[in-house]
């Protein structure tokens, strides 16, 4: 096992799940409880110092029971390494901890998973959608059972005053 | 020496006179001085620039001046993939361009939505505007531009200018 995930091992015996390592990539995943304190670690933690957010997005597994996972990365300017950290949620309750007080970055990229994919963050700031009208209301198009082609959306134009040709 | 051109040079004792239509003569006028506006989406829109810069010189066709107002402008280019989101925008802007004014869907995103068959893609400009000339390609090179702008000059040629027209008309037919 990475360095790195193993000292998150050793922190946190009751939140730490698991730890993957693919050609050089660090993968952690912990559970939705420990998530926040895992977050503080990792950014505080002298050893650790991650101070840059790399990315926040989401994974729609629909066949698992809990269906949702939220992705985040890490990068250390100073120490030069980085870790990705996991974790999952129900459908019936997706919500998680907002990292925005521990990274400022962390407010768009996290809005970004609500618009698209419909999970919450608990403690975001602003939490309303950023790509998508506000008045949209067909869903969370990157979720797997939203139809390609939307709900009737892109060919509805409500500012033609016109009888369509 | 000009297409109109009225009276006699004394020069050669020759009249100097062009006959014509005053409708070919304010066609004419409108054709020679296009006026597009930037309205650049994607990667279409480098072409674009492409096609007003150095090499290839748009402004030989007098449709070089491109303006960042649509109250200035007669000819909207849509260049690139056309999002839902973005459609009240481009409408809103086609409203306020002054009459006469042309539309020129550039590259299949503008024309068909292209591969994007997606929840936020307009499926072609035309929808929600109408659209003078077609260019097709992915992203056209500067010349299919050119060859979309001549058949716009062949087309702007052949409009009526003086003549009244019933209401119910195509607005892409308006003069």
């Amino acid at each position: 096992m990475h360095q790195l995930a193993r000292r998150i091992e050793e922190s946190f015996s009751v939140g730490f799940l698991g730890a993957m390592e693919w050609r050089g990539d660090v993968a952690v995943t912990v559970t939705r409880d420990a998530l926040h304190e895992v977050a503080k670690f990792l950014r505080y933690e002298p050893g650790m110092d991650f101070d840059y957010i790399v990315h926040v997005s989401s994974v729609d597994w629909p066949d698992d029971e809990e269906r949702f996972e939220v992705v985040w990365e890490f990068y250390s300017i100073r120490k030069r390494h980085r870790i990705r950290l996991k974790t999952r949620v129900p459908e019936s309750d997706c919500v998680v901890d907002s990292l925005t007080d521990l990274w400022k970055g962390a407010d768009f990229m996290e809005r970004e998973v609500y618009d698209m994919m419909g999970i919450r963050f608990r403690n975001h700031p602003d939490l309303r959608r950023i790509l998508l009208p506000d008045d949209f209301t067909e869903g969370y198009p990157l979720r797997k059972d939203f139809p390609l082609r939307g709900k009737g959306w892109r060919d509805t134009f409500e500012f033609l005053d016109e009888v369509p040709r | 020496m000009g297409l109109i051109q009225l009276g006699r040079q004394d020069k050669d004792g020759a009249p100097d006179v062009i006959t014509g239509t005053l409708e070919k003569a304010v066609n004419w006028a409108r054709k020679g001085s296009l006026w597009p506006m930037t309205f650049g989406l994607a990667c279409c829109a480098i072409e674009m620039m492409a096609a007003v810069s150095s090499r290839y010189d748009m402004d030989r066709f007098g449709a070089g001046v491109f303006r960042g107002s649509p109250r200035q402008s007669d000819l909207m280019i849509v260049a690139g993939t056309v999002c839902r989101r973005m459609a009240p925008v481009i409408r809103k802007i086609y409203d306020q361009m002054p009459e006469p004014k042309y539309v020129i869907a550039m590259g299949s995103c503008a024309t068909s939505g292209n591969i994007y068959d997606s929840y936020s893609v307009v499926q072609g400009v035309d929808r929600f505007v109408p659209v003078d000339i077609y260019v097709p390609g992915c992203p056209p090179t500067p010349e299919a531009l050119f060859d979309g702008i001549l058949k716009l000059q062949e087309r702007i040629m052949q409009k009526r200018v003086f003549v009244s027209q019933p209401k119910e008309i195509k607005a892409s037919l308006k003069v």
